[in-house]
């Protein structure tokens, strides 16, 4: 018993300093760009909605700007801009709505192509769209998405990423350049730090842009910080892009991911994953040594998909809308090799927990996941009062009562 | 000889009587459970015929007809719904009334394909022109009662594998008992709908006598897919002597294989709806065991897992005798006694649960 203990008190009363900073909700801006027909809404529509994979090509082109407010954890909003991406819509978010579109960003999500026949236009846009978001948005992360690329050979498909990452790279460092030199003329914010230079040549690609004068001026330290990621909406590759952009929206990760790592000690798992409810993306995952051995490197996003796909069918037959609760509790014993459960932890989470064989250790962590509910309660968003100090008592009951059972 | 190839493929399913190769005999080994290389639960070959190709006249290449049909158990032949099909009809005529002077045994199911897409009374009215079609033709040609089915069938949702365990199912010895043994269990344990499946092909090889709908097929083939991934991703490697070695040492004292209560893959879920459960039970290398639950019985899962625990047991025994299939008559009798039996026992036990 006492071993068990040790980290799970730890974890409660640092969970009781963060908490006091756990009630405001957070709300992000997030812009999902890309050149129209690239896959914005559809990846969108699968993430966030429920849709199956070949039920997108139902949708149309988005019109303008189509605004969504997905709650997200509970504490946690995104504002989802899904901008549609035809090329007048594009001049007119650069132009008369830039301030409104590129103000207050928290991500940039910009989805290329793989199989768009203009890439030079593509990137021409992109490389205008990436300065505009770093002039009034300098905080704002970005990420990449190369999409469809279930349309690439698998054997080139790294290839082919690989070299559309460095194009990428490339270009992005040419805006914040061209940026760069603007920067104290547009904004008047001149930073003490002088610049890291190069990217000199960039000018070329903006027509607005001033060359050498400005070099001699200080220039502010600019830099975008940004992910890429292969993505389809065929496979899993969508999941892993989108839990990566959640994870760092997510607030307070750092308190679940210790809280996570204590209930895992405690329950004797081999892995913890936490999905948030909805979408199923893994908001934050734990693994024990032991199961850090497991070949399978993409088995969250891979947990994600089938989840997902089993919500569907759970749906089509019950006859309940897509978005509604489908399972409440899942568990699955095999034999002596693995035993595991999934099911509703906090009103906003799914908790899924792998776990070594035996009845009494798998019953007793079902009881101590119920009993760790109470701790987790921050996850469904601004709390009314902090409960660490019950919500620790109670797990500790609920230790003595499973320690009871094995013994 | 049609260069149009209405027919779009012909296929002939030459199936073998079914061997059940799938009786654990090491018990207790660590084994990987639904995982490996399986083959099916049933050694069943498929002929693939080109359409094209007329077997009965062919004096090019005549065709040795005991090789090919002499063994068969079935013969399936696909029609295009969404094409003009009278060709494929008249010569799927011809191949009936060949078949029905020699090879009488031979199961005729013909799969109307390609049926998504079209409306529901459509589909009927397809179905029942040609049924009367091909009916109207044999009985001008003095053939009654040929033994053949019709499905209406297409790949973009369950039906194509709903027809085939259709298929299959007809060649299955003592079909008859086996879903006996279901419906016992699905009386005695509240099932709504209990499928033995196939887990390899999806196919179900018997079911309980409720009316069949495909929706509870949908979502029982669906789970099982979700515990052959579930499976793979954490089941599919060796943990470490360590990992066990901690886990068989204190406070537990026992071996791994003791502390579990079932040797086989177990599975249960609650859906959110009306608390409705859905239950799978490996049965052995190849089959599962899945059912769907009457609302609110999840509390009696100790109870139904005993029962189920008894009927796989059944079930076992039965595979075992009607493998061996040396003394046909004498299969049912002992062996669906001793499931039947053992199941009257769960229901008193159940019965005190309620």
């Amino acid at each position: 018993m006492a071993d068990y203990d040790q980290p799970t008190m730890g974890a409660s009363t640092a969970a009781a300093a963060a908490h006091a900073q756990l009630k405001k909700v957070k709300k992000q801006k997030v812009l999902l760009m890309g050149k129209s027909g690239s896959g914005k809404s559809s990846m969108r529509s699968i993430i966030f909605s429920n849709y199956l994979a070949r039920d997108t090509r139902r949708l149309g082109a988005t019109i303008d700007i189509d605004l969504s407010h997905v709650k997200f954890l509970g504490n946690l909003t995104l504002n989802l801009w899904d901008c549609g991406g035809q090329e007048a819509f594009m001049e007119n978010y650069l132009s008369q709505q830039r301030a409104h579109v590129f103000s207050n960003v928290g991500v940039l999500i910009y989805v290329f192509d793989i199989e768009s026949r203009d890439v030079d236009r593509d990137l021409a846009t992109y490389v205008n769209i990436i300065s505009a978001l770093v002039q009034y948005s300098r905080e704002a992360k970005v990420f990449v998405l190369i999409h469809k690329m279930d349309l690439i050979q698998p054997m080139t498909r790294e290839d082919v990423f690989d070299r559309r990452v460095a194009l990428v790279r490339r270009k992005t460092a040419e805006a914040v350049a061209i940026v760069r030199k603007q920067k104290p003329e547009v904004s008047g914010v001149g930073g003490g730090l002088p610049g890291p230079g190069g990217g000199g040549g960039g000018g070329a690609m903006m027509a607005g842009s001033l060359p050498s004068p400005e070099l001699s001026t200080p220039i502010p330290d600019l830099e975008v910080e940004m992910q890429l990621f292969a993505t389809s909406i065929w496979d899993q590759s969508l999941y892993k892009a989108w839990a990566s952009i959640i994870h760092d929206l997510v607030p307070n990760l750092s308190v679940i991911e210790t809280q996570l790592a204590s209930l895992g000690v405690a329950i004797d798992a081999d892995e913890i994953l936490l999905f948030e409810r909805t979408s199923f993306l893994v908001v934050s995952k734990w693994t024990s040594p032991e199961g850090e051995s497991n070949p399978y490197g993409d088995r969250f996003e891979r947990m994600s998909n089938i989840l997902k796909a089993w919500k569907h069918t759970c749906s089509k037959y019950t006859g309940t809308p897509r978005n509604a609760e489908q399972f409440s509790d899942f568990e699955y014993k095999m034999g002596a090799n693995f035993s595991m459960f999934v099911t509703k932890f906090t009103t906003n989470t799914y908790i899924l927990v792998c776990m070594p064989p035996g009845e009494a250790r798998f019953n007793s962590a079902k009881l101590n996941v119920a009993a760790a509910r109470p701790w987790f309660r921050f996850l469904d968003g601004p709390m009314i009062a902090p409960t660490a100090g019950i919500g620790s008592s109670q797990m500790l009951s609920g230790l003595a009562a499973a320690g009871g059972e094995v013994a | 000889m049609e260069n149009r190839q209405r027919v779009q493929q012909n296929l002939k399913d030459g199936v073998k009587v079914p061997e059940p190769i799938a009786v654990p005999h090491a018990k207790g080994k660590p084994r990987l459970l639904l995982m490996g290389q399986r083959s099916s639960f049933m050694e069943f070959q498929v002929w693939d015929f080109p359409g094209q190709i007329d077997v009965f006249d062919n004096p090019a290449f005549p065709f040795d007809m005991d090789a090919i049909f002499g063994e068969i158990g079935a013969l399936i032949w696909v029609i295009d719904a969404q094409d003009d099909y009278l060709e494929a009809v008249a010569r799927l005529n011809a191949t009936i009334l060949h078949l029905q002077r020699s090879y009488q045994h031979i199961n005729i199911e013909v799969f109307i394909h390609k049926v998504d897409g079209l409306s529901d009374d459509y589909k009927l009215d397809i179905q029942r022109d040609i049924t009367i079609r091909i009916q109207d033709e044999l009985s001008d040609q003095g053939v009654e009662n040929a033994p053949v089915n019709f499905h209406l069938t297409s790949i973009y949702n369950h039906s194509i594998f709903e027809a085939f365990s259709k298929v299959i199912q007809k060649l299955i010895p003592r079909l008859g008992q086996l879903e006996a043994i279901l419906t016992n269990l699905c009386r005695t344990c509240r099932f709504e709908k209990a499928y033995l499946f196939d887990v390899n092909t999806k196919i179900y090889i018997a079911t309980d006598s409720t009316p069949e709908d495909m929706a509870s097929y949908e979502i029982c083939s669906d789970y099982v897919d979700v515990i052959i991934d579930f499976t793979e991703v954490y089941g599919s490697w060796q943990r470490t002597p360590e990992w066990r070695k901690r886990l068989e040492g204190p406070p537990w004292e026992q071996k791994l294989e003791d502390q579990v209560a079932c040797e086989w893959a177990e599975s249960g879920m609650v859906l959110a709806d009306a608390q409705r459960p859905i239950m799978l039970r490996e049965v052995d290398r190849f089959l599962a065991l899945v059912a769907i639950m009457k609302e609110g019985s999840y509390e009696k899962m100790p109870q139904i897992n005993m029962n189920v625990d008894v009927v796989v047991k059944g079930l076992t025994e039965f595979f075992e005798i009607t493998k061996s299939k040396m003394t046909p008559t004498a299969v049912p009798g002992g062996v669906t006694a001793v499931g039947g039996n053992e199941v009257m026992n769960g229901h008193g036990m159940v019965g005190d649960g309620r």
